[in-house]
């Protein structure tokens, strides 16, 4: 973190904004802003540069066609692989978890390249999309308590060896490859089909991003009351659906 | 021409006739108006009865993703001014509900008729519109929708070689995308606020720029058309530059945007700015929308928002701090059953306001204004709610089945 306090970037609203998930983005800098610390937040288009030296980087999910062209864009643009290599935080969703990935399956049919960033394949799914309450064990290694979301996508993701899956589902499809896996992460870089929004639902993966990026072990305390009432309505509703 | 000159076909009148008796023993089930079964059922019998009560109408169909309940009404009351108006008034807005209310005026010379976005291209095919208005299109109900530029692209190939006249606005990129298909294209300025479906080109793909109330796409071109109508104030601007006041009993600057569509179409029917202006100012409520409802001696106003557009629409119109404001979110399957758009929403806009939450989703909406950093109060009931608020005007938003819970509570 640089003295200016923690940088977060929010990338291509213009492409990678339809379904809410620029709500992480409003849940790391608030809880960050309650410990006290400055957040700059930029919000970068896919006309401009990707800045390589902020903190945390969050990736939403798109429509098929934006998809496309924010793979395309990124790649061309490398500054999300030299941020990484810098040591940021990448946290993405559904569309942006696909472009991490080293290949997805593109609106136009086509296998697609993709970022490299994480060793993970994705397809798109013959059957209907997965559409619901998914609720999920997250990797032990992270310490983070159960994951609830909700997920909308037709995607399947493959994880290759270098990528660890994220979470396990209890409930929900998740990565669609009936392992029974959801997400996948390694090191620093993060992706889920999760929406929510995710972190609004998992605060404590905001929370653990925050830590990553100041390189700390715990933060203060924050009031969780209204996080913690709709985790607990969330996964009674997965469980029990109405 | 005035009504059915030429009767309809004997299987078309006895669709007709069964679908009325369906829509009666449902009403008397206490189903609801029992429109839409009526029309199901008539269509089971005759799938070319739509086409068929069309024939004869003048037939203006109005899409949009917010606003087309309300333009509805606006051009049948305009219209009014030449003849005789059917219409799908309460808003059954598919093709069974759409034939369950042309059946009902036979006398009619206009078919004002609201269509739901996904069911335009087979609406317009059935019953050969004489103009088409198009207000908006934006994110909605994400969990299930069609992607919202697939859907501006469905319109484009619908709308394609068209013989209707299109009457569109020219500030949403994505309408003028659909729409710019068309031979004949009326070109309204009405506006739009929320932008966040258009940064993209739909043409090319390429980074929209909006300067200003300009648009236009740096890449490829594709650029914001000339309006001959516009919206400029609480003025209507007509195309021989006359300028015609506007006043509604509707509240917000959408409701301008909509009276100045509705005026556009009017005067493609012959109708007058000013006689179609007067006219719209009958129009109170619309299916509840607006209505202000005494309820535990409060002035309850009673807003619909259903998605981003419509809530940041709706924000712009209320009544300043220190307004009490009820906000009610569900997810039920006809709301759409992700409340992840919340998060599309600027709630930071109610600072000011004191809040109450209810709904199914309050702990969505706890934790969006806990982030935003608005202060609020999670109440279990809406009569907790409007009791919290201090006596007089309480502005309360609701999405579509909250909206419906709310009404029956309030006894609108
Ligand atoms: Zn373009």
């Amino acid at each position: 973190m640089s003295d200016t306090g923690l940088r977060v970037v929010w990338v291509y609203p213009d492409l990678l904004s339809t379904y809410g998930d620029q709500g992480n983005a409003l849940v790391v800098e608030r809880r960050a802003q309650q410990r006290g610390l400055a957040v700059q937040r930029t919000d970068i288009r896919s006309d401009e540069q990707v800045p390589t030296s902020a903190d945390i980087y969050l990736i939403g999910g798109g429509e098929d066609r934006p998809q496309r062209l924010a793979a395309e864009r990124l790649l061309r643009d490398g500054g999300l692989r030299r941020a990484v290599d810098n040591g940021a935080i990448i946290f993405s969703v559904c569309a942006g978890y696909q472009i991490l990935g080293r290949e997805f399956v593109n609106d136009l049919g086509e296998p697609q390249q993709g970022l490299g960033l994480l060793d993970v394949v994705s397809t798109r799914g013959e059957a209907e999309r997965c559409v619901g309450d998914v609720l999920a064990d997250i990797d032990p290694n992270l310490g983070l308590p159960e994951l609830t979301g909700f997920e909308n996508h037709q995607g399947i993701t493959h994880i290759g060896p270098t990528a660890k899956p994220l979470a396990r589902v209890r409930l929900g499809k998740g990565n669609g490859t009936g392992d029974g896996t959801e997400g996948a992460w390694n090191d620093t870089v993060f992706g889920t089909y999760m929406h929510g929004p995710v972190l609004a639902r998992n605060p404590q993966i905001a929370d653990h991003l925050i830590k990553l990026a100041l390189d700390v072990n715990a933060l203060p305390p924050v009031d969780d009351q209204w996080y913690d009432a709709l985790r607990k309505e969330r996964i009674s509703a997965a469980v029990q659906p109405a | 021409m005035a009504g059915n000159q030429e009767p309809l076909s004997p299987r078309a009148r006895l669709a007709v006739t069964a679908g009325k008796a369906a829509a009666a023993v449902s009403r008397a089930a206490g189903r609801g108006s029992g429109s839409v079964i009526g029309g199901k059922v008539a269509l089971r019998l005759d799938p070319d009865l739509l086409a068929q009560l069309a024939h004869h109408l003048d037939v203006v169909l109005v899409s949009a993703t917010n606003g087309k309940t309300t333009t509805t009404r606006l051009i049948a009351e305009a219209l009014r001014a030449n003849g005789g108006v059917v219409s799908n008034a309460l808003g059954a807005n598919m093709p069974a509900g759409i034939t369950s209310a042309l059946a009902g005026g036979s006398e009619a010379r206009y078919g004002v008729i609201e269509v739901d976005e996904k069911y335009l291209d087979a609406v317009a095919r059935d019953v050969t519109p004489k103009a088409i208005a198009l207000l908006n299109l934006s994110r909605d109900q994400l969990d299930r929708a069609a992607e919202t530029r697939m859907l501006a692209e469905r319109w484009r190939e619908a709308l394609s070689g068209t013989k209707a006249v299109v009457i569109a606005n020219a500030d949403d990129p994505l309408v003028v995308w659909a729409a710019s298909s068309a031979p004949n294209v009326v070109w309204v300025a009405a506006g739009q606020e929320w932008k966040d479906d258009a940064w993209s080109c739909p043409a090319c793909g390429g980074v929209m720029q909006r300067p200003d109330d300009d648009w236009f796409c740096g890449e490829c071109g594709f650029r914001r058309p000339t309006p001959t109508w516009a919206l400029s104030g609480d003025e209507v601007l007509d195309p021989h530059g006359s300028a015609w006041p506007i006043k509604l009993q509707l509240p917000g600057r959408a409701n301008k945007a909509n009276a100045t569509t509705s005026a556009a179409v009017a005067a493609a029917f012959g109708v007058p700015p000013q006689t179609a202006l007067e006219r719209m100012h009958s129009v109170t409520a619309v299916a509840g929308r607006y209505d202000v409802v005494d309820y535990l001696g409060r002035e309850v106003r009673l807003l619909l928002a259903k998605n981003p557009a419509g809530w940041l629409e709706t924000f712009s119109l209320i009544d300043a701090p220190p307004a009490p404001v009820i906000l009610s979110v569900n997810a039920r399957s006809a709301d759409g059953t992700d409340t992840s758009w919340l998060w599309d929403v600027d709630y930071s806009r109610l600072v000011g306001h004191p809040i109450c939450v209810i709904g199914d989703r309050k702990l969505d909406l706890a934790v969006r204004l806990e982030v935003a950093g608005v202060g609020f109060q999670v109440c279990e009931s809406a009569a907790e709610a409007v009791a919290a608020c201090p006596p007089g005007r309480i502005e309360a938003i609701a999405n579509y089945t909250a909206f419906q819970d709310l009404r029956r509570v309030v006894g609108n």
